[in-house]
């Protein structure tokens, strides 16, 4: 399955399910990464990583080893409307 | 009879029932403008604290709304009332009213952002559990327009259980009436009615919070839930603790609520649940205008771009720092002299004379002549701060900084300590993992801080030939080097330590990247007069005190002898010679007659009885004595160099940095040679010299056991770093 390591620029994916083991993980989904929400890969940084993300408007950046905690569905292009 | 029935009322009933004045928490998300708004609303009538035992900042402001003054409280920014650093962690205790010396907050003002309503909804719903009267201040209400978004405001208050919400505009001032209005009455207005997010979690603390109270645990419904769904933070957070029983019926309530699933990730699923649903409802969006501003913000924000932004905002800052600056030096400096020249005319000489213009004049006006680059370093910062920038460079160095094992979340205190290391200790409670934290407080002060630009200032200027070398002024190139010593040696510090003492795994780093904004000036200002404020306040009292005590030190005791000898020498030469030769021969009896009163002077033995110490770097007694002077604050190093130079001959027009051009050795070689002087500038660029910085560092490991590591391995670094630049370049 993806994760939100797999999107490329642009692409706009909703979260399906979350392994949620780690703390750092937990924290992420109180600033809004649950299942059901819809993101959009904005870019990598420097070196591919840490990897930044448009939710609601608002940008996170996090990085790839939590990223793949999220597994996601490409839904579309751009942002939410 | 009517009087008589009132005057029976006991005057304490009357007393009781309302405090002098109420208090109205500021709350928000980081970034939500709650500073802006808070700001806006108290005006210059501030005072800032720090919070008993820790050192976050307490920032409170009087405001008069209609009749009533009213206590504002802006708290630390937080996403949730599940503490995640110490910062957020004082923010939820000042809530429920744990803060010794705080008083419970009679009243919320929430600053929510409305272009992230989706994250400003989650603090909201904790927030209005908390059974206090609500205002939503809905910020950047201007910027949403301009992103094509719509926000229904009626419905919005009604899904929040009828909390008055009010947009507004910060930087413009618009929609403050409304919200000034509502605060005069906020207090007496009834609490948020309940917010139907997740009714089981609520009638479970409904239950527990009558199980308790028949205990006689007295705790808030709000409490419990905190308790519930966050174990271990609210424990190690200063709620009350609990008897056994209690826990063990906690632990019973958390386990059918939850089942296996972690408390917080249930409780980001409901609310969030909640939020799409409200958001559905109250929020609409027309497909937004990409303005011209926009598409350069994402053109700059790829990877490269950004990081040429990155070292080009480096380099002008460093630039400006010693070219920009040097104006208005050059005006101080005129200005210092002056005075000390019409303060040395008015008076006779002796002591008096003596200590106004070399102890006091001379002491704090080397140290206000450094004002104008600490003032523009501070402000780049600042405006780097407010324009967000920080947090993209922080995103753009995480890969970076974790090769040494340190997260981008890093990057911010370690730049903020360029301005000061004390303020960018305290700025590492943005660090959730202590680890992580630690190893950035000790890489902090080897950051070049503002208080050592007098010093490499001073020695670049004297000894560094001002030279273009290409496009770049060989003085400014040094700098540059200087820093990236610094930068070096913290960078190094951290690995070792991630590599010995703290390893562990990896740091996390989740940030959210603040839009780029064009920075408020009233904002800027404010915050630039505080930390102008800051330093002057150590310039003023600690520098002087040590400027002071030095001068005494450098003074004292007298030595007949040698007065004696200075007034013969001076009578036999006005009687052999006349004109400039005599002028020459006065001028070089007093230079002797002031090198020999400092040799003997309390300073000038300490400065010989350490001077073999540190005769491998190339430094005589003198500079010995002025690092020893040192070590309380380095800043005051130019203060002692001035006093220790300029003792005992007065109105001298020459300046120090000529002065440390002419001082030699008892065999008339120069002491402040190039590998002399390269030597000293690399032990203050590692040496840890600031008392204030140890202090701090006390402060926030809550041990001695650092900032005596750090303090030691410092100065061993900088000692051991002068030897070999002196003894290899010699």
């Amino acid at each position: 399955m993806l994760t939100l390591c797999d999107l490329k620029p642009g692409e706009r994916a909703r979260i399906e399910s979350i392994d949620t083991r780690e703390p750092a993980v937990q924290r992420l989904m109180v600033l809004g990464l649950v299942e059901g929400a819809e993101m959009t890969f904005l870019r990598a940084s420097l070196g591919g990583d840490p990897l930044e993300f448009r939710l609601y408007g608002a940008a996170i950046s996090l990085r790839r080893e939590q990223a793949q905690r999220f597994h996601v569905r490409k839904v579309g292009h751009g942002e939410p409307g | 009879m009517a009087s008589r029935a009132e005057t029976a009322i006991p005057i304490e009933a009357l007393t009781v029932t309302r405090k002098a004045v109420a208090t109205i928490a500021v709350v928000g998300n980081p970034n939500a403008g709650k500073s802006s708004v808070f700001n806006r609303l108290t005006g210059m009538r501030q005072k800032t604290a720090n919070y008993p035992g820790v050192t976050v900042e307490r920032r409170t402001g009087r405001a008069t709304f209609g009749r009533l003054p009213l206590d504002l409280i802006d708290l630390p920014g937080t996403y949730s009332l599940t503490p995640n650093s110490t910062d957020e962690l004082i923010a939820v205790n000042v809530l429920f009213g744990r803060v010794p010396g705080t008083p419970r907050p009679d009243a919320i003002l929430a600053v929510i952002d409305a272009t992230r309503l989706y994250q400003g909804l989650y603090l909201l719903q904790q927030l209005a559990e908390l059974g206090l009267p609500m205002a939503v201040a809905l910020t950047m209400s201007d910027a949403a327009e301009r992103a094509g978004l719509k926000i229904d405001v009626q419905r919005l208050s009604e899904r929040l259980g009828g909390v008055a919400v009010y947009p507004v505009v910060a930087t413009t001032g618009r929609g403050f009436g409304a919200l000034r209005e509502a605060l005069a009455k906020l207090v007496e207005t009834p609490p948020p009615g309940p917010v139907n997010a997740w009714q089981e979690l609520r009638s479970t603390a409904e239950r527990l919070e009558e199980r308790f109270a028949r205990s006689g645990a007295k705790l808030h419904r709000a409490e419990i839930e905190r308790l519930l769904v966050d174990e271990a933070g609210a424990g190690e957070g200063g709620a009350p603790p609990l008897a056994d029983h209690l826990r063990a019926e906690l632990a019973a309530a958390r386990a059918a609520l939850f089942g296996g699933e972690p408390p917080l990730a249930a409780e980001a699923r409901r609310r969030y649940a909640w939020i799409r649903d409200t958001l559905a409802e109250v929020q609409s969006a027309s497909s937004p205008l990409a303005s011209r501003t926009a598409q350069l913000v994402d053109w700059i924000n790829r990877p490269w771009p950004s990081t040429a932004l990155f070292v080009l905002a480096m380099f002008i800052v460093f630039q400006a720092v010693f070219a920009w600056a040097t104006y208005f030096q050059d005006w101080i400096d005129v200005g210092m002299s002056n005075l000390g020249t019409v303060v040395a005319g008015a008076l006779p000489e002796g002591m008096l004379s003596s200590f106004l213009v070399d102890g006091v004049i001379a002491g704090v006006g080397s140290v206000i002549v450094f004002l104008p680059q600490i003032l523009i370093l501070f402000l780049f910062i600042i405006v780097m701060e407010d324009t967000g920038y920080l947090a993209r460079a922080a995103f753009l160095v995480d890969r970076a900084m974790r090769t040494v094992g340190l997260s981008g979340q890093s990057v911010i205190p370690l730049l903020s300590s360029f301005a000061c290391a004390v303020p960018s200790i305290m700025a590492t409670r943005v660090i959730p993992q202590r680890r992580d934290r630690i190893a950035t407080i000790l890489a902090a002060p080897f950051m070049t801080c503002s208080a050592r630009l007098p010093v490499y200032a001073l020695l670049i200027a004297a000894f560094v030939p001002s030279r273009q070398v290409g496009v770049v002024n060989l003085q400014g190139l040094v700098l540059f080097g200087l820093y990236a010593l610094g930068i070096a040696g913290g960078i190094g510090t951290a690995l070792l330590l991630r590599r010995s003492a703290l390893r562990g795994e990896n740091p996390t780093f989740i940030l959210t990247l603040p839009e780029f904004r064009v920075p408020n000036v009233r904002t800027v200002l404010m915050k630039l007069l505080d930390r102008v404020r800051v330093f002057l306040r150590r310039a003023g009292t600690v520098i002087f005190t040590v400027a002071v005590i030095v001068w005494a030190l450098a003074y004292f005791p007298r030595s007949e002898e040698v007065e004696q000898r200075r007034l013969e020498e001076t009578a036999a030469a006005e009687a052999t010679l006349e004109g400039e030769a005599l002028e020459a021969a006065l001028t070089d009896i007093e230079n002797r007659a002031a090198a020999d009163h400092l040799a003997q002077s309390w300073l000038g033995r300490a400065g010989q009885f350490v001077a073999p110490a540190f005769a491998p770097l190339g430094w005589d007694w003198r500079v010995s004595a002025a690092v020893i002077a040192g070590f309380p604050a380095r800043e005051v190093v130019v203060a002692v160099l001035g006093t220790i130079y300029a003792v005992g001959d007065e109105a001298d027009e020459q300046s120090l940095a000529s002065r440390l051009r002419a001082a030699t050795w008892p065999d008339g070689s120069p002491v402040f040679t190039l590998p002399m002087v390269l030597g000293l500038l690399v032990f203050y660029a590692w040496c840890l010299q600031c008392a204030a910085t140890l202090a701090v560092i006390r402060r926030e490991t809550n041990s001695w056991r650092w900032p005596l590591f750090a303090w030691a391995y410092m100065t061993t670094l900088g000692y051991t770093g002068a030897m070999l630049i002196y003894q290899i370049g010699s």
